[in-house]
């Protein structure tokens, strides 16, 4: 059985780790300004709904370029759990929305 | 700084309460999980894998995005410089997600956090920052439950089952559960949203998104809208000092009595 790629694997990991291994291991991170804590604070909105946006009005290409942009039920399905979040503050429901309609909008061929 | 993440002043009910919470946040992504996890472990013995590479894939990489496209460019027959190149910067987001996770975690002992941050993925942060925001303090084993118990372990026993049965599981796209991690990274988004800052951060981070991944890289776009929202956030007038003993909310309701 092959094992080639497990060193690939390795060091794989080692160019990811850096990301998220410094800046919780750095011991200045104990002593941040309240501005700069502030910002941290701001990250997780703005990096989870980047990725949220990415994923679902972006296709990317297959060889690390540009992507192309995308109308799809999806919108529709991530606007729908939003929605619901922000009205019952409750997660799950929004996803099972969100897949309900995705799920139904393939099976009835109006969404491919 | 306040101290983000001081000893527990939380009730011990209130405490199994948001970790219940926690787990029930997370019930849709382990389902995402379980879903790509097993087409990682199918796509990687397609691609030429034996199970013991596709497997270590899961366990020492642990970060679905690079490894589905190391997949892609193995079975395209690209050189393992550009294969890890390209890792480096889908994963570069991680080195936001650390910066932010680093208050709340502070006193944990330096060899607990080397191992957190090996598990810290986009799930990990995103029902930890909500766990956290909503206890006001870094439960560390709410993190190990996020991180280990409704990441790791799904994705790896996933891969597991992919890589040796994966023939026979339907495709996620099927079933809609594709939607579950933009749906839930948007929902998880909402429920840290407490503010007109923290909206203008995630509007920014959409916006520079979607314009950098068109016109250069998605995965460069993900990093800058996660750079610059705050910024933009910042730069509106805000309410007193931010001090996050006192910023506890009621976070995501499960659905569940508290």
């Amino acid at each position: 059985m092959s094992t080639n790629l497990v060193a690939l694997a390795v060091l794989m990991a080692l160019v990811t780790y850096p990301s998220r291994a410094i800046p919780l291991l750095a011991p200045g991170f104990d002593r941040l300004p309240p501005r700069a804590l502030e910002y941290l604070r701001l990250v997780g909105p703005a990096v989870l709904a980047s990725i949220a946006a990415s994923q679902i009005f972006l296709v990317p290409a297959t060889n690390g370029a540009a992507s192309t942009f995308s109308i799809n039920v999806e919108w529709l399905a991530v606007a729908a759990c939003v929605l619901i979040v922000a009205w019952r503050r409750n997660l799950l429901l929004g996803l099972i929305m969100a897949v309900i309609i995705v799920a139904g909008a393939r099976a009835t061929g109006l969404a491919a | 700084m306040g101290a983000a993440s001081d000893e527990p002043r939380t009730d011990p009910v209130e405490l199994r309460s948001a970790r219940r919470q926690l787990v029930v946040n997370a019930s849709g992504l382990v389902a995402s999980d379980i879903g790509f996890g097993l087409v990682f472990g199918l796509t990687a013995r397609s691609s030429g894998f034996s199970p013991i590479e596709a497997i270590a894939f899961s366990v020492i990489v642990f970060a679905g995005a690079s490894q589905f496209a190391a997949a892609g460019m193995i079975a395209a027959g690209f050189a393992w410089p550009a294969i890890l190149v390209l890792t480096a910067l889908v994963n570069a987001r991680h080195l936001l997600y650390s910066a932010a996770m680093a208050p709340w975690l502070r006193t944990q002992t330096l060899r607990k956090r080397i191992v957190m941050a090996h598990v810290l993925t986009d799930e990990a942060f995103a029902l930890s920052s909500v766990h956290f925001r909503r206890l006001g303090w870094g439960d560390p084993v709410g993190y190990w439950i996020a991180a280990v118990g409704l990441t790791f372990i799904p994705w790896n026993l996933a891969t597991i089952v992919g890589v040796f049965g994966g023939q026979f599981i339907p495709d996620p796209r099927v079933l809609g559960l594709d939607v579950i991690f933009p749906a839930a990274m948007a929902g998880l988004a909402v429920g840290l949203a407490s503010g007109r800052r923290e909206v203008a951060a995630a509007a920014t981070g959409v916006a520079c998104a979607v314009a950098i991944g068109l016109l250069w890289n998605s995965a460069v776009g993900i990093v800058v809208g996660g750079a610059v929202g705050p910024l933009v956030g910042l730069a509106l007038p805000g309410g007193p000092a931010y001090d996050p003993v006192d910023a506890t909310d009621p976070g995501l309701d499960a659905g569940l009595p508290s």
